[in-house]
């Protein structure tokens, strides 16, 4: 493989005055009109002192269901004083993964806030999915503690929450992609 | 059997700043402990979202939402978004955002003791054109107080988000500028170890960009993760 001729500009936090490109409608997956299986996903991030992450923005991409006109398959929000982020959007499916592998379905999370110079990304996935027991990135994780961080649990009819613990017990399984 | 778009190079040592980086105060309750999970890239990182201009219009002048000039030196900031390979990445979304000339944010959670310009709120927004290309116009934000250390400052900078063609792509960065004293002494610029990477952040005077009896211009380029030369095949 040839060596970049270029590199890659170095992040740096996004800052605790980010709200300015904030747009609370970006949270809100369905604006557009999308139909399909509707839900609320939401979290609260804590630190590693326990207390909640009251200033990141909070980042969901998801390749299935595909992006479409009415289906941008990507949101933004804030998390609040309790630390706590709220999408709208549709459940997503199984996902192409290598070879043969099916990824059960997940959303791709990334976490920016002060105090955070590179972006960290995350997945959520559905407690319960039978997929989850083959998905080659949950299987890379042997602990199931850890494996635990990343599913979200049921929390209400079309409500799904996941905590996310950004450092210490319990802490989250963030991934370098 | 389907073919995705290629994966993305791993980035190079040293040249992004690390979350555990103790000198900034706010990294210290933030960085996970555990070593990121390094994992195959799939249709999820290798794609992501495009943000179109329909649903977010450009916003190329910072200076004028009102109709009125906003206080403080105009500029003009242009520049090119390519890959490590050099090839331009046309048509991605830039958002911006910044203090005011006296370094203040519109913002609620600023609470620093300078002026706020009606005239000034701090969003831009603009997208490369087909060969990478980018520009708007705003005023040079002012130094601003922060509670890191005794007598810390941030130098004076530009925030910004892009996206590229995958989310493994997505860059947060600030803009420096050249010959700001408190460069030295930012511990957020200081961060990255790579002195070069580093220097990167700091935009140039552009003076085919300057244009007369109105605006400094300055010249900044974004380079974005490169993908690796073969594709990936799912079956
Ligand atoms: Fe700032």
């Amino acid at each position: 493989m040839a060596a970049p001729r270029l590199t890659a500009t170095a992040s740096q936090t996004i800052g605790p005055f980010w709200h300015l490109i904030e747009h609370a409608e970006m949270a809100d997956l369905l604006r557009f009109g999308a139909t399909g299986e509707a839900i609320t996903v939401t979290g609260t991030i804590t630190d590693g002192a326990g207390q909640p992450v009251a200033d990141a923005a909070v980042e969901i991409w998801q390749s299935s269901p595909p992006v479409s006109d009415s289906f941008p398959a990507y949101g933004r929000a804030r998390t609040d004083t309790a630390g706590r982020f709220e999408f709208r959007t549709l459940k997503p499916g199984p996902v192409p993964g290598l070879g043969n592998a099916q990824q059960a379905p997940h959303l791709a999370v990334t976490i920016m806030a002060r105090g955070i110079l590179r972006g960290l990304t995350t997945r959520l996935y559905f407690q319960g999915e039978p997929l989850n027991d083959t998905d080659p990135v949950l299987s890379l994780i042997d602990d199931p503690a850890q494996r635990a961080t990343l599913l979200a649990r049921p929390a209400g009819p079309g409500a799904w929450t996941l905590d996310i613990r950004l450092q210490g017990e319990n802490e989250t399984v963030f991934m370098d992609i | 059997m389907t073919v995705d778009a290629a994966g993305f190079r791993p980035l190079q040592p040293r040249t992004q700043p690390p979350n555990d980086s103790p000198e900034y105060g706010s990294t210290r309750l933030r960085h996970p402990a555990r070593p990121a999970l390094r994992i195959p890239q799939s249709v999820t990182e290798t794609t992501g979202p495009v943000l179109s201009p329909k649903h977010f219009p450009p916003m190329p002048d910072l200076t004028m939402l009102t109709g009125q000039a906003a206080m403080g030196e105009r500029i003009i900031v242009r520049g090119r978004v390519v890959d490590e390979d050099n090839r331009p990445v046309p048509s991605t979304i830039i958002e911006i955002w910044q203090a005011n000339a006296a370094g203040r944010y519109d913002h609620p959670g600023d609470t620093h003791d300078a002026p706020l310009d009606p005239n000034f709120h701090g969003e831009g927004r603009v997208f490369s054109d087909e060969d990478g290309w980018y520009q708007f116009t705003t005023i040079k934000p002012g130094a601003y107080p922060w509670g890191n250390h005794h007598n810390a400052w941030r130098p004076n900078h530009i925030h910004y988000s892009l996206f590229g063609t995958g989310f493994a792509q997505r860059l947060i960065t600030q803009m420096y500028f050249p010959g700001d004293p408190l460069l030295p002494l930012d511990p957020i610029f200081l961060a990255t170890p790579d002195a070069a990477a580093r220097n990167r952040l700091i935009a140039s005077f552009d003076i085919e960009a300057t244009q007369p009896a109105w605006a400094l211009g300055y010249r900044f380029d974004f380079v974005l993760r490169g993908r690796n030369a073969t594709p990936m095949e799912n079956t």
